[in-house]
């Protein structure tokens, strides 16, 4: 020991490896002072009259005025829709449907740092996340459906496959463009025509791509894009000529949609909220294990309704995961979204934000111990530095609720049987991440967990070939896969 | 509790200090982790003060068998004064050598604050019985290495037989004496990363002052997950026991963008106070003088041509 203190005293802790700040240019955007609706393949005014600014979460900068659709405008923009599906999109061959998805694809590839840049500007998610994980599996959703237009027969093979119709498709803010092409990808692949809400929060990506859709030359009216929020929405919803809703977003919302459209015959897939566990096995990978959490709980600032907010560890490594998660949370950047180094965006919105400290507050008075690491917050914009609470009991609130925000509760299990009854021990089942070394483990929790997916050491990964979905309230529906693309299709039976 | 394999009874490691479980590691979680380290943007005033860092942790290193006394002198010289043309370019830590020229280099190098670190144990494949390994090295440190970098026996390791493995680092350790020891591991040897690690924990077990991933003779060598790895055995050590060992990635190591990313990776596993060269070293023959054209383009805004650096 003494000379490890020798060692020591020879040399000082060097000034700390700061980095520089690394902005990506926003130059590469060029953004309309104010949006209209994209109806029928041209920008029309709204006919409500009513516009609103679109704001960088970072900084409250206001970006444009984005359209408030009304009731009115909702009707056209489905009008359009109907007589773009009447008149030859679904009648037309499908490899021309398959050569429109794989220009939109390939003009996605192509513009992917505008559309990157755009996105963490409007929502707030840091551009290594926009830039590596939105924006190829965007592209990746385009490519895989336009690959399946023309092979339907095939994917379905004796049930006659056709198109349903017009589409209502209403999108979060979380990942507004990957959920844009969620959407929208096996809705044309399979034959339908489009109109889409994005979320009011996040509109200019979608907007955006009415530009790529002009590039693509895809005919008028096959994709309508209104903004507008939830009365828009709502308008869209019960619109009678729309003959299938897929929503993604809150189950407050999913609930009161599924109550609208009762009795009209309309389909409907929800993608609602979730409260994933995260479950850490003792032989786990322990370090690769702690990215997994990081990665589960603060990857797009916790907005991921598959995140894996609740951490279930296994006693006998509890204090040794905690320690390395704590360590870990100490080295996450927190700032400015278009700066490349960032890893901890800005919160969505200022209504998002309040939630989250709401949600936080209540988990102190419930008696849990919070954690934060050291973290200078911007002074303008909306934001929450990286949150764990640890001593959490199943009953209390923040183990229950969605929080949306990067907020974790660790609570912990004994054994594999306890592991599941408390994971499947929520009303919502969407997602779960199983970390052993253990190969029969991972099949028998995979196959226990009630939830629509479960990640064996990795979580948040995403492949257009994969279904997505829940059970519970977390939704009903997949999307995703050929799974994703039968909600779109109607059969023989 | 479901471990990687257990050590072979009959084989201990000593209680204190107490070392962390082995555990284990997952490769496609670990090299995720790497490359997502490797996309950090360092640029400007910390892109310097990382080359500069790197210059100053540089074994500059020769093993040949070809080299000569000449070929030593040169290697010095270029060792104490990397940039005769820029004087603010500080020395590298030390020079890597084969035990026959240790003489050379410590006349060469004598008063300038490089040390000599000498290659020992029948390097690079280890091969020889342990007695002459343990002669081997005795032989170097009264010579007056300042460090030696020893291999472990893959043999050993590889057919289950750790406790060999813990005995030669442990008898060479004692062998040599004051000099700093460093224990290869030949990571593109050992096949897995579970393996790395295991190894790491059982050189370090044994008295290593710093573990080395590879030789420079066999590929792959320093990868970021390799290093990425070995960095996170080092954290775990000095969670359990408060030592702290140090790190050197050697092999494949060319270019000043990989020593950028290989010091993000430091920084982010192991913090800052690992980024001295008391604790950290690069083994490299040919990334010096990528690391200096960097710094001359970093100070002056323009590339100089390869011919601009001297060779050694």
């Amino acid at each position: 020991m003494a000379d490890l203190e020798k060692r020591q005293d020879r040399s000082p802790v060097p000034s700390a490896f700061e980095y520089a700040s690394a902005p990506e240019s926003r130059d590469i955007v060029r953004l309309e002072e104010r949006y209209g609706l994209f109806v029928g393949g041209e920008w029309v005014e709204p006919r409500s009259g009513e516009h609103q600014a679109s704001v960088a979460p970072r900084d409250e900068e206001p970006l444009a005025e984005v359209a408030y659709a009304d009731a009115e405008d909702v009707d056209l923009a489905v009008r359009a829709a109907r007589d773009a599906y009447r008149n030859g999109w679904s009648e037309l061959a499908p490899s021309e449907r398959a050569k429109y998805m794989f220009r939109i694809a390939r003009i996605l590839q192509e513009r992917s740092r505008e559309f990157a840049v755009l996105e963490s500007l409007d929502g707030g998610k840091p551009i290594r996340e926009s830039r590596d994980v939105d924006l190829p599996l965007a592209a990746a959703h385009f490519f895989y459906y336009a690959g399946w237009a023309d092979k339907l027969e095939y994917a379905f093979p004796n049930r006659t496959p056709r198109p349903v119709g017009v589409a209502g498709q209403v999108i979060p803010w979380n990942f507004p463009l990957l959920m844009l092409s969620w959407k929208v990808a096996p809705a044309l692949a399979a034959g339908n025509t489009v109109v889409l809400k994005p979320a009011e929060t996040t509109p200019l990506t979608a907007l955006l791509f009415c530009d790529v859709l002009r590039q693509a030359e895809l005919p008028p009216g096959v994709v309508n894009i209104v903004t507008g929020d939830g009365r828009a929405g709502a308008e869209l919803v019960k619109h009678p000529d729309v003959d299938k809703i897929a929503f993604t977003g809150s189950t407050e919302v999913g609930k009161e949609i599924q109550r609208a459209i009762a009795g009209t015959g309309k389909r409907l897939t929800l993608e609602l909220g979730g409260k994933a566990a995260n479950i850490i096995f003792d032989d786990a990978p322990l370090d690769q294990a702690v990215e997994g959490i990081v990665n589960g709980i603060y990857f797009n600032q916790g907005h991921v309704c598959c995140a894996g907010s609740r951490l279930f560890v296994q006693e006998s490594v509890y204090e040794e995961v905690v320690a390395k998660l704590k360590r870990r949370m100490g080295t996450l950047r927190l700032g400015d979204p278009l700066d490349k180094n960032t890893d901890v965006g800005a919160i969505n919105s200022q209504q998002q934000l309040e939630r989250i400290r709401e949600l936080v507050e209540i988990g102190e008075e419930e008696g849990a111990e919070i954690y934060q690491p050291p973290c200078r917050l911007p002074e303008k914009g909306w934001w929450f530095p990286p949150t764990v609470f640890t001593n959490v009991a199943q009953s209390y609130r923040i183990a229950q609720e969605e929080i949306f925000g990067p907020v974790l509760s660790v609570l912990t299990f004994r054994t594999p049987d306890e592991a599941v009854e408390k994971a499947n021990n929520t009303p919502y089942g969407l997602s779960a991440g199983v970390w052993t070394e253990k190969g029969s483990r991972i099949l028998s929790m995979a196959q226990r967990l009630r939830a629509g997916v479960v990640w064996a050491n990795t979580y948040n990964r995403f492949d257009p070939a994969s279904p997505f979905g829940g059970y519970k309230e977390s939704g009903f529906g997949r999307e995703g896969g050929l799974h994703g693309l039968a909600p779109y299709l109607e059969f023989d039976e | 509790m479901a471990q990687a394999p257990a050590l072979p009874s009959g084989f201990e490691l000593p209680l204190e200090p107490r070392l962390p479980r082995i555990g284990s590691v997952d490769q496609v979680a670990v090299e995720e982790r790497a490359a997502t380290l490797a996309k950090r943007s360092i640029k400007r005033e910390s892109k310097l003060f990382a080359l500069d860092l790197a210059v100053r942790m540089m074994d500059l290193t020769t093993l040949e068998g070809a080299d000569t006394p000449g070929k030593i002198a040169a290697l010095c010289s270029k060792a104490m004064r990397p940039d005769p043309a820029d004087l603010t370019v500080p020395s590298v830590a030390a020079v890597c050598v084969y035990p026959n020229l240790v003489p050379q280099a410590l006349e060469r190098v004598r008063g300038s604050g490089v040390k000599v670190a000498s290659v020992a144990t029948a390097f690079p494949s280890g091969q020889v019985p342990t007695d002459l390994k343990v002669a081997e090295v005795s032989r170097v440190a009264e010579m007056g290495a300042d460090e030696i970098d020893m291999v472990i026996d893959r043999g050993a390791f590889l057919s289950g037989h750790y406790a060999k493995v813990y005995d030669e680092v442990r008898r060479v350790k004692e062998a040599s004496g004051d000099a700093h020891l460093k224990v290869i591991l030949e990571t593109g040897e050992l096949g897995t990363y579970d393996n790395v690690r295991r190894a790491s924990l059982l050189a370090i077990a044994g008295g290593a002052d710093f573990v080395k991933t590879s030789t420079g003779k066999i590929q792959p060598a320093a990868t970021l997950p390799v290093t990425l790895v070995m960095l996170e055995a080092i954290r775990d050590v000095f969670e359990e026991t408060g030592k702290r060992i140090g790190m050197k990635p050697a092999g494949g190591i060319r270019h000043a963008k990989q020593a950028v990313q290989t010091l993000v990776l430091v920084h982010e596993t192991l913090g800052p106070e690992w980024l001295t060269p008391d604790l950290f070293r690069f083994g490299a023959s040919s990334l010096l003088n990528d690391v200096l054209m960097q710094i001359r383009k970093e100070r002056t805004g323009r590339y100089q041509s390869p011919e601009y650096f001297t060779i050694d």
